[in-house]
């Protein structure tokens, strides 16, 4: 299936969570996560699953004013 | 550290900082520079963002700017910046909470991309839900007293109102309405944008207002470093004007020096 990660299509197998996504993105920690503009808190990136067009953000910390 | 600053720290949600500047981290030419600016400033906070993993901006992010936040060890105050949305202002902080592990957060809804107003009609809304998150709230807003009263209203133990917009330096653009917003509100109120060199904090200051939050004037200076101190020496003088009760202005003049006794004075008889 297709989701979106940062803007950019990114397969995915069915079924996959978010933990999934993370990993095979190459997520570098410090991050957060939003799936279809919803948090997802650390502790349930296994739990939650993905379906086809989900939306996932991956965001780290940055300079800001 | 002063002993001014000692006996007379800035309170936020019950929280007492040494200094009474906020620092942006943003648009240094680079960490080095940054660092040092930070290291001259001594601020109260630092303002941090988030932004996409792999959008490939061109901002000083990721591991290092990590590791070098932790090296800097000030408290941490993560923004809400680009947000347009009630939804979007919502996730970006709890995103901030955990990635930054902290519960401030300085509350940015924009209302209009051009002057990067914020959208004050939503603002109150925004705030109330975040504060019954656990945040502690500090909202940029502009300086309209009935703005800031509904968010303090909400349980915002601080304002944070625009001197003039992001960016512009352009300092205070509406005294008026930011000193009559100091006589008619008790919390604490950050001026936060717009204040472009060292004067404009100063004056902010000995109107009354408890602090400044700053990023571009320092970054964008031909010297950070010296402004940052520059900056941070204004503010502490501001505030020990206001404190030490400036004299008020006059309309004419009058002599300092004692008139009488004055030598020559009168000796053609007139």
């Amino acid at each position: 299936m297709q989701i979106t990660i940062n803007q950019a299509p990114f397969e995915l197998p069915e079924g996959a969570t978010v933990e999934d996504a993370l990993s095979r993105f190459g997520a570098k920690p410090p991050f957060a996560v939003a799936l279809n503009l919803e948090f997802v808190h650390r502790q349930r990136y296994s739990e939650t699953a993905l379906k086809a067009k989900d939306i996932l953000e991956i965001v780290q910390p940055v300079a800001g004013g | 550290m002063s002993n001014l600053h000692a006996a007379d720290p800035l309170v936020l949600y019950g929280t007492s900082f040494p200094s009474r500047l906020l620092l942006g981290t943003a648009r240094y030419p680079s960490p080095k520079v940054l660092e040092s600016a930070v290291r001259a400033a001594e601020p109260a906070m630092l303002t941090v963002s988030l932004r996409r993993q792999a959008a490939g901006h061109n901002e000083i992010g990721g591991q290092a700017f990590w590791d070098l936040l932790g090296e800097l060890k000030v408290p941490f105050l993560p923004n809400t910046a680009g947000c347009h949305s009630m939804d979007e202002v919502y996730t970006t902080a709890m995103m901030a909470r955990e990635v930054f592990g902290t519960e401030w957060i300085k509350l940015e809804l924009i209302g209009d991309d051009y002057t990067l107003q914020p959208d004050t009609l939503g603002l109150v809304s925004a705030a109330d839900k975040l504060l019954r998150e656990g945040f502690k709230v500090l909202p940029y807003c502009t300086e309209d007293l009935v703005v800031c009263r509904r968010l303090i209203d909400v349980g915002c133990e601080a304002v944070m109102p625009w001197a003039a917009p992001i960016g512009t330096g352009k300092g205070p653009t509406n005294p008026y309405a930011l000193r009559l917003l100091r006589e008619r509100v008790q919390v604490p109120i950050l001026v936060d944008a717009g204040i472009g060199v060292p004067s404009h904090a100063c004056q902010v200051m000995e109107w009354g207002c408890d602090g400044v939050l700053l990023n571009t004037a320092v970054a964008q200076a031909r010297d950070p470093m010296a402004l940052a101190g520059a900056f941070s020496a204004a503010i502490t003088a501001g505030r020990a004007a206001y404190l030490g009760g400036a004299m008020a202005e006059r309309e004419s003049a009058e002599a300092s020096t004692p008139v009488v006794g004055t030598p020559f004075w009168h000796l053609d008889g007139g």
